[in-house]
């Protein structure tokens, strides 16, 4: 990665983007460089400008100002995100197991976290007119939302895709294959995010379950992950089918992601208790208003 | 959890056992983790006598105590905050917690399911007695605040 300058390329244009995602050829080095920028700064500019497009439209249309805590998680996860596709990390994901952990970790696990705790479907409410809120609103209360959305189904599709990915033949046709590369970084992604959101969404939801059936979900989602890290390394010399990995790379690639699931665990369950402490507290103090607010005087 | 108002300043007792019982697994689950697999290095991480039925309660079991302890916390927090957390079963509870993790530990993972041993390349027998001996008082040490507790709250009652 000699030559690397974080630059948004803008001669890089020109140059089809489906190169963006090619592999280094010898030659063009530094456009290459230059090219597989183009990617991570798209998205850190597209979804940071789209977040500030909204917070403006929000307040516009509600006079009430958007949380910077919220903004700070979704710029938080825009960069995770970004890191996770950016040139030096799929560079290494293309060379083997650990840099693929990494990149699924990120990807999967805490870019998510980053990018539900910031609210976003609070924030497109907030933003819309009255005809779209109800539109959305619709969809949300939707027969497939509300299935999908279930923290065990949703749990279900993010580590249930990690188990085919890892125990068939798709893990080495991810590696062969860029389109199917592609489409399982995109996995990762959208189940990873509808998990965190099922899980610990500060959105709305109006079938979300209560705190307990989110935190077996989370406890069944998280033990089968840390099953499968085990039972990769149990067989590293065989696992992912077809691979050709190292069995000590192997080995090491599953140990980061046993320990990198359990931080993505730990997140999850703080925002989980965390809301459901704040929620009653403010219930709490509805009920029984503190003292000092009291009327005792005639 | 959720209480209402209305049992203000009356002690949760089980709430209160049963939050710091969470706390006390998660504790000692950390302490086994850190101390036990990473500091001195004993235990591994797979020892290649796991059957699959171990890998996958010994994967649940490591997912249960990260949110056990952590849901712990957050509900020792609301009881103090309500101003409900009892004290003397509170430590109870973290004592049968840390005791029931030890026990269970020693007992079912390490010799029912031989996830792992204490160590290697050693004579097991002395380490197999402390792990489950220390394991064991600190549940009794528990199950005695308890009765304690218990006793205590008869006798004021009769008084």
């Amino acid at each position: 990665m000699t030559g690397v300058l974080p630059l948004p390329a803008a001669p890089a244009s020109t140059v089809p983007a489906s190169s963006a995602v090619a592999h280094v050829h010898a030659g063009g080095e530094v456009s290459f460089a230059l090219v597989g920028w183009l990617l991570p700064v798209a998205v850190v500019v597209a979804l940071v400008m789209a977040h500030a497009v909204l917070v403006t439209g929000r307040r516009r249309a509600t006079g009430r100002r958007w949380s910077v805590g919220r903004t700070v998680a979704w710029v938080g996860g825009v960069l995770l995100l970004a890191a996770a596709v950016s040139p030096p990390v799929t560079a290494w994901a293309h060379a083997g197991a650990r840099g693929h952990m990494v990149q699924h970790l990120l990807l999967g696990m805490y870019a998510p976290v980053g990018l539900v705790l910031a609210a976003p479907v609070t924030l497109v409410l907030g933003a819309s007119t009255p005809v779209n809120r109800h539109r959305l609103a619709v969809v949300l209360g939707s027969a497939p939302v509300r299935v999908l959305s279930h923290p065990v189904v949703a749990g279900g599709i993010d580590v249930g895709g990690l188990y085919v990915l890892y125990l068939t033949g798709l893990y080495a046709a991810s590696m062969g294959t860029p389109w199917v590369h592609v489409v399982v970084n995109l996995h990762f992604l959208l189940a990873g995010t509808l998990f965190t959101w099922a899980v610990v969404g500060p959105d709305p939801a109006p079938h979300r379950p209560g705190v307990r059936i989110r935190a077996l979900a989370l406890v069944l989602a998280a033990g089968a992950h840390a099953v499968l890290a085990k039972i990769l390394y149990a067989h590293a010399s065989s696992l992912p089918t077809g691979a050709g990995h190292d069995a000590t790379e192997m080995q090491q690639a599953a140990t980061w992601m046993y320990y990198g699931g359990d931080v993505a665990e730990l997140a999850l369950a703080v925002a989980l208790f965390a809301a459901w402490y704040r929620a009653a507290g403010r219930v709490r103090r509805r009920v029984a208003p503190a003292p000092t607010g009291a009327p005792l005087a005639p | 959890m959720g209480g209402a108002s209305r049992d203000e300043a009356v002690p949760a007792r089980r709430a209160s056992v049963t939050a710091t019982a969470l706390i006390g697994v998660g504790l000692m689950a950390a302490v086994d983790e850190i101390v036990f697999h990473q500091l001195l290095g004993w235990h591994h991480f797979y020892d290649g006598a796991s059957s699959a039925v171990a890998l996958a309660s010994d994967g649940l079991l490591h997912a249960g105590e990260l949110v056990a302890v952590v849901g712990g916390f957050f509900w020792f927090a609301d009881l103090r905050r309500r101003g409900v957390l009892a004290p003397r079963s509170a430590w109870a509870g973290v004592f049968l917690g840390l005791g029931a993790f030890q026990l269970f530990d020693g007992v079912v993972d390490h010799k029912l399911l031989r996830l792992h041993q204490i160590r290697y390349g050693v004579d097991l027998l002395p380490y197999d007695l402390t792990w489950n001996t220390v394991g064991l008082v600190l549940l009794l040490v528990g199950v005695v605040l308890l009765v304690r507790d218990r006793g205590a709250r008869a006798a004021r009652r009769r008084g």
